[in-house]
């Protein structure tokens, strides 16, 4: 493994595993490092070792990550599972990647580095989200897609994801209790100017899947229920969720509540590296600024798929080939000409697959932020209320707030609690969240012990 | 709670009880499979914990792996024999 | 135009410390801040209350800390009191610890010294069966200490925090997002923010590495520089460190602190590999159970530094009502500038005794090494 490599690739979803074939296929020396145990990333996990039938019932868009992942293992790029990055450090001829495997940690050197890191989860700051039983819906679509089915589940939330992970439970044999739909009533009317820009491309496709799959959860008895101010109720671990719909407040008794409201990019890895981030309004959230070829503002780091904004699998993977066809010029191995010749029909079905984006995007925007009592820092245990409380003292933005409440000095550095800090701040203070900004990230990407940071690089190669 | 779709074959324990996981199964997913309701207790208000994200970002799932404290179960697949414990307040450095 | 007794620039640890004393006083204040990002010494601050080797080759900064040490106590009351944020002061000792017979042999000539120059504080030396009683956890290549009784630390965090909400509670005005254009006099003081004007009839200046270009508005001179440090800090663990050492430290939440990295590198405050690295092998000779322990962040941070490594205090003699506040331990002293040294900018200026501070001593061309 040792050496300069034309790239180092950081993660195997899509976008990782298609930059590292295209690359790997015209003769370029790849290293795709990634934390799973398989190629795949979130959305196409277990692939590899799922039964048919059980593929089928994840649907088409799922059972398609196969052939990626089949041609990414075939393509002659070097692929490292289990692999912890946790330090990127920028030079002039090449970067260096820090990280782990098994508890040691080694250095390599990419002339460009891609980060491929994908998306999070947005958090869902309701009261209760805490209590043992309550996950992310994507939490819940891991377990399936491990072979564990969630009962007396209740789904709440709002996108694409909401329904999709409702079909396959059904599908599956394992029936939902209940979705109930957080989104905000206004958002359909505001919504429906950008449907006509969404019908394009691939666009009158993906809204074809929502109306099917609202059809087959009715027609499987799902209830689906439009609702507001969803509560888990519990001690030691969730009991109920309850909810505000037609004007009353219901109460649902179950073992897992599955919540949701979009994903957002993993802006961990960019913000370390000190990449220039951009608030996305129509997404809320934070972004990589990139060019057309996935470069950021930090020379010879590039991104792709959903860490630089949220487009999907499908879109993410062309990214990916589109990063690769960069990187492949940066390496010298093709010219200009070369690369726009890789890249040309990738940036078409890129374009193809993100118009639907902008409807989608404010059909699913969710509403406010969490009342002062609810937990933001799940690690610190620090609630909005506090970091309000900051905010009043003359803390003007999320690293003051951090150094008085200790919010994202947990375990997670603040990756969970760092997009609704940034929000709660700039909410409080009543000033953009451009301005506001986000904590500053710096290494470890993830907690290293100090026996594996005094010997990082120490054996060698393998 | 959880319903497992295969069969489990590989054999480990958790606060001494023994459990089973399927072959290339996470911790976090084998616990929770297992009906397992909260894998920790926090190191702030020892209030009770179990897996978020089950995607390495939330580290709500730490537990102890053979003898190592504050590891994420959702990102340590299960091995036979493995010795895993629940992660109750702050790593004990001993 | 808004009119103050007295207008802080700088809201780090000395700053804080100052305009907290001086409201405390009943004087009316205003605490002049940059944003949420800037060279923030307070919040990469290590924590230690650190007397031992404070002022080695110059007494009187010995002294100063030996009163700030005394005066701690009195200020962390006073915090509790007015803001229920305590500090989470201990001063139950510190130990500088020796990884080699040479470096026991160095650091006892050096306490010697610190004795002969300035008086005792009870600094002993303790030969690794004595460190033992005391520290079994110490790894086998550690083969002494000097220990401190009158050492300790405190959260920094804690610390800023309490400051600035004392203020606040004790009538004063903290002003964050500001930056100083200009600072005029004509028997007060009026200070520009962009469009925004202050008046007061006092000003300190404690911006840390502000200072530099602020101090000459107002005669004085504050040639400070910064001096990166890397610090890396753990998960928190079960409390197993209770004293003070100058490479490691557990906090009151758990988490365990350690670097003692200095660089001259400018304003660059990215975090390196290779200090990481060896900060991490360091640790793990003097507490091998450290090993074990999750690195969850680390940072670099700018000492602000001068060119003797000692405070600067002075009042301005062409412009009388400013004073300049600077130095690299405002955890340490924060005690004496919030309890000695503001009392004393508000009343009838510095005592004789602090003579030695002003910046004058810069161009004697008798320099002294910087002591930490």
């Amino acid at each position: 493994m040792s050496g300069v490599f034309d790239a180092v690739i950081i993660g195997a979803g899509p976008a990782g595993m298609a930059a590292g074939a295209v690359m790997a296929e015209r003769g370029a020396r790849v290293l795709v490092l990634d934390e799973q145990a398989a190629p795949g990333g979130q959305i196409y996990r277990g692939i590899e070792a799922m039964p048919a039938a059980r593929v089928a019932a994840m649907g088409a868009d799922y059972a398609a990550g196969a052939a990626l992942v089949a041609r990414f293992r075939a393509s002659g790029a070097e692929y490292r599972p289990g692999a912890m990055v946790w330090q990127v450090v920028p030079g002039e001829e090449g970067h260096e990647v820090w990280f782990s495997i098994a508890g040691k940690s080694r250095c390599v050197v990419g002339k460009s580095v891609l980060v491929a890191a994908g998306a999070m989860e947005r958090p869902v700051p309701v009261p209760g989200w805490t209590l043992p039983g309550v996950m992310g819906a994507g939490a819940v679509q891991v377990l399936l897609k491990a072979g564990i089915g969630a009962e007396r589940l209740v789904i709440a939330g709002a996108g694409p994801l909401v329904l999709l992970l409702a079909a396959q439970c059904l599908a599956l044999g394992v029936r939902p209790l209940a979705v109930l739909d957080t989104t905000p009533a206004g958002n359909f009317a505001a919504a429906l100017p950008l449907l006509p820009g969404a019908v394009r491309g691939r666009g009158l496709g993906y809204l074809w899947k929502g109306l099917l799959l609202q059809a087959r959860l009715r027609f499987g008895g799902v209830r689906v229920v439009r609702v507001t101010d969803v509560v888990l109720e519990g001690a030691e671990a969730v009991r109920a969720v309850s909810f505000r719909a037609g004007g009353q407040v219901q109460r649902i008794e179950a073992d897992i509540v599955a919540l949701h409201e979009g994903v957002i990019p993993a802006q961990q890895m960019t913000r370390a590296l000190g990449c220039a981030h951009k608030w996305d309004e129509g997404q809320r959230c934070f972004r990589p600024v990139l060019d057309g070829f996935g470069n950021t503002s930090v020379h010879g780091v590039l991104v792709a798929g959903d860490g630089g904004g949220i487009g999907g699998a499908r879109a993410a993977a062309q990214a990916g080939v589109v990063a690769g066809a960069e990187m492949l010029r940066r390496a010298g191995r093709v010219d200009g000409v070369g690369r726009d010749a890789v890249a040309g029909p990738a940036l078409r079905d890129l374009a193809a697959e993100v118009a639907v984006r902008p409807f989608l995007d404010r059909l699913f925007r969710p509403a406010g932020l969490p009342g002062d009592e609810v937990v933001v820092c799940r690690c610190e245990e620090v609630t909005a209320g506090d970091i309000r409380a900051a905010a009043a003292q003359g803390a003007q933005g999320p690293n003051q707030a951090k150094a008085f409440l200790r919010t994202g000095m947990g375990a997670c550095q603040g990756r969970i609690c760092g997009p609704m800090v940034s929000e709660i701040m700039a909410g409080a203070r009543g000033v953009s969240m451009d301005e506001i900004g986000y904590y500053r990230i710096r290494a470890p990407l993830k907690p290293i012990t100090v026996g594996e940071l005094a010997a990082a690089g120490d054996d060698g190669d393998d | 709670m959880f319903r497992r779709f295969d069969a489990a074959s590989v054999a480990f324990t958790f606060e001494g009880m023994p459990v089973m996981a399927a072959a290339g199964e996470t911790v976090a997913a084998a616990l929770l499979a297992a009906g397992v309701r909260s894998v920790r207790t926090t190191a702030v208000s020892g209030s009770a914990r179990a897996p978020w994200c089950m995607m390495g970002v939330c580290f709500d799932c730490l537990v102890e792996i053979d003898g190592v404290a504050n590891r994420q179960g959702c990102m340590v697949v299960v091995s036979p024999g493995m010795v895993v414990r629940r992660q109750v307040g702050a790593k004990d450095l001993g | 135009m808004r009119g103050f007794d007295l207008i802080v620039i700088g809201g780090g640890l000395v700053g804080g410390a100052v305009a907290f004393g001086a409201a405390r006083l009943g004087a009316r204040v205003a605490l002049l801040d940059e944003g949420d990002v800037a060279f923030r010494a307070a919040r990469g601050n290590f924590g230690l209350v650190w007397i031992q080797s404070k002022g080695a080759g110059m007494p009187p900064y010995a002294h100063w800390s030996r009163q700030s040490a005394a005066l701690w106590a009195g200020l962390s009351d006073a915090l509790s009191e007015v803001t229920g944020v305590a500090p989470a002061l201990r001063q139950n000792g510190g130990f500088a610890f020796c990884l080699s017979d040479d470096e026991f042999a160095r650091q006892a000539e050096r306490v010697q010294r610190m004795h002969n120059e300035s008086g005792g504080i009870g600094t002993r030396m303790l030969d690794r069966a004595e460190l033992r009683a005391m520290l079994p956890q110490v790894g086998d290549e550690v083969v002494g200490a000097a220990f401190c009784p009158i050492d300790g630390h405190a959260n920094p965090l804690l610390l800023l925090r309490g400051l600035q909400a004392g203020l606040l509670a004790k009538g004063g005005e903290y002003l964050p997002g500001r930056h100083v254009d200009a600072i005029d006099y004509d028997g007060g003081f009026t200070v520009q923010c962009g469009a925004e004007r202050f008046t007061c009839a006092k000003v300190v200046i404690a911006a840390g590495l502000g200072s530099r270009d602020l101090a000459p508005m107002v005669g004085l001179e504050m040639p400070v520089t910064p001096l990166k440090g890397q610090i890396l800090v753990t998960e928190r663990v079960r409390p197993f460190l209770d004293y003070a050492t100058h490479v490691v430290r557990q906090t009151d939440e758990g988490s365990v602190m350690m670097g003692d990295s200095q660089e001259d590198v400018g304003f660059d405050i990215r975090t390196t590999t290779p200090v990481l690295k060896d900060i991490a092998a360091r640790n793990i000779k003097v507490f091998p159970l450290l090993r074990e322990a999750n690195v969850v962040r680390t940072w670099g941070a700018l000492r602000v530094m001068t060119p003797d490594g000692c405070p600067i205090y002075e009042e301005s003699v062409s412009h009388p009502g400013a004073f300049s506040a600077t130095c690299h331990s405002g955890v340490t002293l924060a005690g004496a500038h919030a309890m000695a040294l503001a009392p004393a900018i508000l009343g009838a200026g510095l005592p004789p005794a602090m003579k030695a501070f002003e910046a004058a001593r810069f161009k004697s061309g008798k320099i002294n090494v910087p002591s930490f």
